[in-house]
């Protein structure tokens, strides 16, 4: 017992005399906007590469609503062609709030998204940082379903144009999905309160998104599709900007 | 170095701080003591600029909250029951991560002195969810510390360790506060606090109901002043 005692007191000055080392060290107290951004989507996709949690449930997800749909749709031709857009962007759209509500419980859970609002910058680098993870992994999902999506449905996915549609349709899905799945992680309801409260605000986003994907897949031209795809880009802008503004205050107690 | 006047917080129409006042000299070794319920992890929050006050002022190193909050944060190391770390990055990475958010410049060696100040050099390189709930409490306080900051808060610190993490925890608490830092500490383990700290305030209902510096706690116990002060 004696000896116990005494050989956690050696470790503990041994502990003191490591502490003495310790030297103050320069730090600038505010690191830029993008520096702060770029650490989050960094640590994220660190993260993310280590444990293939979001990604992988995402992408299982898609799988099964495509093969389902493609089961259901059976072999009609006419019905599919029709159908093709609406399919992919509800598999998106479905897939992608279980990547959000993920990407945030991790924050949540462990009391990380306290360790992020303690940092000295800007929260917008919060939401930012997020939003660009949180596209990320969608763009993941999305380059492995489209390949598999083509080969089931018979359709060729991989144009320059279309590609630019799916693009602009995801930015739009999780710049306001990541500033809603920030409000609904602080509940503990968050699984049901995120598509209640994201779907009806990213309506805009998906429609436009599906009305030009239908279009460039009936064979139509960007001019043709310009109506949907300027809606798709001002509703980019709008919803980037506004939850850039409110980010502030959703995660202000 | 911590100056709070007249405190209340609010939630809906519930009301968790009454009024409260509270100062802290630099260099001190603030004990929070109270009852579950009483205000405490709020307070703290309030401190570390997470939560708005409803009423009163507040000023951290010189700086009002919440109009200079991130003149605050940048000078606040933070610990709270939850470690703040992420499970699926190694130790140092989790350590690079938060330096990179406070603007760290030298930062592997500022991760060295770290990790060798909280004994986990050795575990530089293992994720944290292979961690120990000591070894992440003292990753979690390696965490708060590694932008030098000159206010800590512990918000229960020892919740879930077992007599011999706590033992390691409370080296790296002394250790924390021999470096001149102001620390206010809330904790249900009266023995820990009186050992640890050189004050020591009661909260309760809301308000700080007694205070007593550890000079004059040598007349008395910790345990008796705290009853005495929960029952008048």
């Amino acid at each position: 017992m004696d000896i116990k005692v005494k050989s956690k007191k050696q470790k503990a000055a041994s502990r003191e005399q490591k502490v003495d080392h310790i030297q103050p060290s320069s730090f600038t107290p505010h690191p830029s906007l993008l520096k702060a951004t770029l650490a989050i989507v960094q640590k994220d996709l660190a993260a993310e590469f280590r444990s293939f949690e979001l990604v992988s449930a995402m992408l299982v997800f898609s799988l099964l609503v495509i093969i389902i749909f493609n089961f259901a749709l059976e072999l009609d031709i006419e019905v599919r062609k029709a159908v093709n857009a609406g399919v992919l962007w509800a598999t998106f759209a479905f897939a992608g709030t279980l990547g959000l509500n993920r990407s945030m419980a991790v924050e949540k859970d462990r009391g990380c998204m306290d360790g992020l609002l303690l940092a000295p910058v800007d929260r917008s680098a919060i939401y930012f940082g997020k939003a660009i993870s949180n596209l990320v992994f969608m763009l993941v999902v999305e380059a492995i379903v489209l390949p598999v999506y083509s080969v089931l449905y018979n359709v060729n996915l991989f144009r320059l144009d279309l590609l630019g549609v799916i693009l602009l349709g995801s930015i739009g899905y999780t710049a306001v999905g990541t500033l809603l799945s920030t409000m609904s992680a602080q509940t503990r309801t968050r699984e049901i309160l995120l598509p209640i409260l994201l779907f009806p605000v990213v309506m805009p986003v998906l429609l436009a998104s599906v009305k030009a994907s239908s279009g460039l897949l009936a064979g139509a031209g960007i001019v043709e599709i310009a109506t949907p795809l300027n809606i798709l880009i001002v509703y980019d802008v709008i919803f980037i900007a506004a939850a850039f503004m409110a980010f502030d205050f959703v995660v202000e107690e | 170095m911590i100056e709070v006047k007249t405190l209340v917080k609010r939630f809906g129409y519930k009301t968790i701080l009454r009024g409260l006042d509270f100062s802290v000299e630099p260099g001190e070794f603030v004990a929070l003591l109270g009852p579950n319920g009483a205000g405490k992890t709020t307070f703290l929050r309030i401190l570390s600029s997470l939560s708005r006050p409803s009423l009163g002022t507040v000023k951290v190193a010189g700086h009002p909250l919440p109009d200079q909050a991130a003149q605050v944060r940048a000078k606040l190391g933070v610990v709270s029951h939850l470690p703040l770390l992420y499970p699926d990055l190694s130790a140092e990475e989790n350590l690079r991560f938060y330096g990179r958010m406070y603007g760290i410049g030298d930062m592997e060696a500022r991760i060295h002195e770290v990790l060798k100040m909280v004994d986990l050099e050795h575990r530089r390189k293992d994720l944290v969810r292979t961690f120990s709930r000591g070894m992440q409490q003292r990753l979690a306080i390696g965490r708060a510390v590694i932008h030098d900051p000159e206010v800590m808060l512990f918000d229960e610190p020892y919740t879930g360790l077992d007599q011999d993490a706590s033992e390691m925890l409370d080296d790296v608490l002394r250790s924390v506060a021999a470096k001149g830092r102001t620390v206010v500490m809330t904790s249900h383990d009266l023995a820990r606090a009186e050992e640890l700290a050189t004050r020591f305030d009661i909260l309760s209902r809301g308000v700080i109901t007694a205070s007593i510096s550890k000079k004059e706690l040598k007349q008395t116990n910790l345990l008796a002043f705290y009853k005495q002060a929960l029952t008048e």
